[in-house]
Parts: C-alpha cells; structure tokens; sequence
C-alpha cells in the first residue's frame, strides 16, 4: 500500500461540467487505487469515481482541485489524473 | 370537427402533415415486455439500452448519452433509492423520490449548463422507472409519417421517436433551445414546443417556423396548406438546381448563408449555399459561462469545414461588447455602448480572449478553406495587430508541430471610416456588415422608437454611396466585397445590392431560396 497527493487547478473554461467529468471519473476507474477529490479551500473530499458526486461539487473554472490515493498505483493514479486536469480535460487548450 | 388552432413556440422549422399519433408517456405503454425487475436489474437494462442507443446515434446525441450511461453505472446513484427499498418503501417509489432530488438540485443550479442537465436526470430516471414497474419500454408503436404529440420528450426518447420517421412533432411543455429542438433541427423534423396542453385530436397540420399546430383540419385549410408545402418543395427544387451557377444578367452571384448556430443549420442549406459567408462565432459560448478553449474552438470549425465539403467557411471572430456581454469578462459600464468597447477593440483590449481563438482557427485553416473576418473594425492598425498576434500563435504551433496555416484576413465594414478609407487597409476581403453600417451612418439605432428606427433607412443615399466607395475600393484593390447584413436576405435589398456591383450576398438559411430565385428571376425578366 502507498499513498499519493497532488493538485491542479481547473482551468477548463466551463468548470467541471459533465462531459470533463466523464473523462475524469472514468480515467479513475482504470486504477486499483481509492481516489479521493476536493476543492480547495474547504471542499468535502469525495469518491473521484462516481461521477454522481463529482458532479455534485459543482466546481467551476478557477478551482483548485486535491486529489489523495491510497493503494498500489496511487502514484500513477494522482499523476495521471492531474495531468488529465491540466491538460483541461483534453478538450480545451 | 371544426378545427382548432394552437400557438406554441417556433422550434425547428418545415410543414408536415399527418394522423396525430399520441406518445406513449414514459412508463405508462400497454404491453408490459420483460416483468417488474429489482432496482439492480432495472439500473443495468436501462444502461444496456442506453448503450445500445449511443452506439447507434450520431456524434451530437451520443455525447449526450455517454454522460447518462455514466450516471447508470455509478453505484452512488441509487445509494439513497436502495437505502429506503431496505427500510421497506416500494422500489419504483423509492427510485422517483431519489431522482427527483437530483432533479431539483440541478434544477435550481444557477449555472444554465448544470440546470440543463436536470433533462438528463429525468431522462435516467423515465428509463428505470419502466424497467422497475415493467411497464413502458415496449416498442414505440408509431405510424410513419406522423405528427407526434407528447408532453415533453427528453434527448433519448425523442432519438427513439425520429427513428420512426415523424412527419413533425408537437409538444405540450419544452423550449425551443432545448437539446431536443437542436436536435430536430439537425435532422430536418418541424418542432414546435409550449403548446400548453398535449394535443388531441385525428389529424394534425403543424407548421414548424410559425409555431402552429392545427388540429382536425378544415378541407380548405387542408387544401392551402398542401398547396404551400408543394410551393415550398417546388421553390427549394428550383432554387436546388441553381445552386452553384448562380447568374444575374449573365454574371456570376455567390451566394452563402450566414450562421449562428451550426447544430441548427441543416445539411441541406449547407449543400445548396455557396458556403458560408458569415459565421458568426458567439455561439460558441451559448449557454456556457465562458468562452471555450482552443481545441473546442478548432473542433467546432473543423466539423462545419467537413460538412462543407469543400467550401468556403469565413469565421467572424467574437463580435461581444457593448449590448452584448462577454461572459466571465467584467467590463466597465459604458454610456454608450455603441461607439466603445466592442467588436474587434474588445477582442484587441483582452487579447487572452482572442489568442485561443486565432490558434484554433489557424489549425482549422490547415485543413479546408477558413478565412478570419474582423467585426467593428475602424483603422488598418486594428488589422495589423490581429495579424501579429497571428504570427505569434502560428510560429509557436510550428514550433509545437502542431498543423497549422494563416488564413486569408478580411474585414467587416460596418464603420463609414473603413467603408470610405478601404484603400488603406492591407487585407484579403471586405464583407459589408449593412445593420451597423445604417446605423452609424445615419446615427440611428433600429431598436429605437419609432421615429428614430425610420431614420435607419438601408436605402438612403449617404449608405448606398459608402456601398458604392467600398465596392470601388474593392475592384481597385483586386479583393471580394459581399455583404453580409439583413439587407441581402431581402430579395427586393439583395436585388439592389446587384445594381450596386456587390457580386457576394450571404444571407439568413431561411432566405436562401427566396434571395436565389429573386436573383435568377430578375435575370430572366431584365437581361
């Protein structure tokens, strides 16, 4: 068991909205690891698996966005989920 | 049967005619087709079904789905639906009462785009709901050729509905910027929403522009409306086969359309115009917060390029301020909005607004014929820095390997300043943007009172001889002018305009044919 932190801001014009989080939570799914989200400051950390509860953050651009892992590939998994973040979800530039 | 007439709201253009075939709502069909499944069960048939649906559907329904088919498959979704099955509450009670809370969440959500997306909710929870009671889901039994009638419908059912191709489709509730209009309109099916009332009756007359649905039809009026669809179908065929050699006493008119919305232009417009004159590319922030980013912007150009096929596409870059806001910009108030801030000085004021959009059109002009146009413009130094920070994004794409290509760089003349000093302006081509042209012409804004919206007369000499010095300017120069304004899209303008030596009219979709037979006809008459 290893644990991971790391962080990305939304810089993604519309936020969080369903398409990015889509591509979000099912880029989670692809790790053994138990992915935690929350906005920054005071954000409720919560599954970045299911979708219904990332969407129910309601994060808007400009959020700074922590993610916590704990499991075998929760390195790869924090990694790989922030670069998807910056790279504003692959949909934007 | 006398016959009732019913207004509602003009959603996706087109006449049809047809039997009034009454939607089944959602969970309440005859014919149960697999019995009452537990809440797992049900979760898993809807998201199967749905599944299959995305797989068949095209690009714009299938994002639409995807989100949906994601919810399905989220445990979290029904987590308080199960916790209230095991202290005892019916399933199909249980489930409505879970979603309707994320119906009302979203709902309320102040952001447009996460209020819209309540639909998707109501859309899962329908599905589940007949999967749970083991009702509804049976196939749509609808007669081909029908004028379908239902309360609402959201994105999946209404998918489900043009698959039986309906003749239209009238609606109790809805809105014509729903998905579902976006939708209908892509796909050629008259819509009209917010009738109030589902409708009744044995035959249904529906007339998608007006917003009309007549219902029990007199024979005469049965009779005047075939005559005006057989008028329509013959005029658009006529108008067909001039597409692409277009004349007016024997030379050569172009004529494109101007767009707003690409999702709500249909392919036949788009194969029958000359290419598009005019697009106008504040739609891409339509109901969203901001504008979108550089590989969104690139996407949504590439995609009106392919369906194009070939022909030209002129982008007009954003063409906000003023009256109209950009949002996620906060902009000092003006007193006059009309003479500040806007059009091309605000895209030059915050230049990180207009950067990812000329990265994304340089791309884009790698792969089909895109050319930039500049709004509001006045003076050629406005040109000159679009076209170096132009020459910034293409040398850092090439830098990034990234295809790209500078487009040709016109302008909008829509100031008397550019119109009477056009010869100092180094670009590729002019496009007269009449609307604004009139109204700083004449000083008079047509949304004003009466007799101030008769001075913004299009006729009136002092704008036909700026039209004129900017057509002589263009000759000089060896450069295209077209006019792009409301004037064209006027068969009695567009005609004018000829007169005037303009070649190039882009005109509203709706006006394409009118404008096209009005050109061809004066020919034949003059010539």
């Amino acid at each position: 068991m290893s644990a991971a932190s790391g962080r990305a801001t939304i810089t993604h014009a519309a936020g969080l909205h369903a398409r990015p989080a889509v591509r979000l939570t099912k880029l989670a799914k692809t790790f053994a690891a138990e992915v935690r989200l929350r906005g920054l400051p005071d954000g409720a950390p919560v599954d970045a698996k299911s979708i219904v509860k990332v969407m129910g953050l309601k994060l808007r651009a400009g959020t700074i966005l922590a993610f916590d892992a704990e499991g075998d590939d929760a390195e790869a998994a924090v990694e790989a989920l922030t670069a998807l973040v910056e790279r504003r979800f692959d949909e934007d530039g | 049967m006398a016959e009732t007439r019913r207004r509602g709201l003009a959603a996706a253009p087109g006449l049809a005619a047809g039997p009034l075939a009454l939607l089944p709502e959602p969970g309440a069909a005859a014919g149960a087709v697999r019995g009452p499944l537990p809440l797992g069960a049900a979760l898993a048939a809807a998201r199967l079904d749905l599944e299959a649906l995305a797989a068949e559907a095209a690009d714009d329904a299938a994002e639409i789905l995807a989100f949906q088919v994601e919810m399905l498959a989220d445990p979290a979704l029904a987590e308080g639906a199960r916790a209230a099955i095991d202290a005892g509450a019916p399933p199909a009670a249980a489930w409505t009462a879970c979603m309707d809370a994320y119906i009302r969440g979203y709902g309320a959500a102040e952001d447009p785009y996460m209020a819209a997306r309540a639909a998707d909710l109501a859309d899962i929870k329908a599905r589940v709901l007949a999967a749970l009671t083991g009702e509804g889901d049976a196939p749509l039994r609808l007669p081909p050729g029908a004028v379908v009638a239902a309360h609402d419908l959201t994105p999946s059912r209404f998918l489900a509905v043009a698959a039986r191709s309906p003749a239209g489709i009238a609606l109790a509730h809805g809105h014509p910027t729903s998905h579902v209009a976006i939708l209908a309109r892509a796909r050629g099916i008259p819509l009209v929403t917010n009738l109030g009332e589902r409708p009744e009756g044995g035959n249904a007359l529906l007339d998608g522009a007006a917003g009309l649905l007549v219902l029990d039809p007199d024979p005469a009026t049965v009779a005047a409306f075939a005559r005006n669809a057989a008028d329509e179908t013959a005029k658009a065929a006529r108008a067909a086969k001039l597409a692409g050699t277009l004349a007016w006493r024997g030379r050569p008119v172009v004529l494109t359309v101007n767009v707003d919305d690409p999702a709500a232009v249909a392919d036949a417009v788009l194969k029958t115009a000359d290419g598009v004159g005019l697009l106008r590319s504040e739609f891409l922030f339509m109901g969203r917060d901001a504008l979108p980013g550089e590989d969104e912007q690139a996407q949504a150009y590439a995609d009106l390029l392919n369906r194009l096929n070939g022909k030209p596409l002129v982008v007009r870059t954003l063409d906000v301020g003023g009256d109209k806001p950009l949002p996620g910009l906060t902009l000092p108030a003006e007193t006059n909005p009309f003479l500040g801030l806007r059009g091309i000085r605000l895209s030059l004021a915050y230049p990180e607004t207009l950067r990812p959009q000329l990265r994304a059109l340089l791309r884009a002009a790698a792969g089909g014929d895109l050319r930039v146009m500049l709004p509001m413009v006045s003076v050629p130094d406005e040109v000159e820095a679009v076209r170096a920070l132009m020459a910034e994004a293409l040398a850092d794409l090439e830098a990034r390997g990234i295809p790209a290509r500078p487009p040709p760089l016109g302008i909008m003349v829509e100031t008397p300043a550019a119109a009477l000093a056009l010869d100092r302006f180094d670009i590729a081509f002019a496009s007269i943007g009449s609307n604004d042209l009139v109204q700083y012409t004449l000083a008079a804004s047509r949304d004003a009172p009466g007799p101030v919206a008769r001075l913004a007369d299009p006729y009136h000499p002092a704008v036909t001889r700026l039209i004129e010095a900017t057509v002589a300017a263009g000759r000089a120069k060896g450069i295209d002018v077209s006019l792009c304004g409301d004037l064209a899209s006027d068969p009695k303008g567009a005609l004018h305009l000829l007169r005037l030596g303009i070649r190039r009219l882009s005109v509203a979709p709706a006006a394409l044919d009118r404008v096209r037979l009005a050109v061809h006809d004066d020919r034949e008459e003059t010539a």
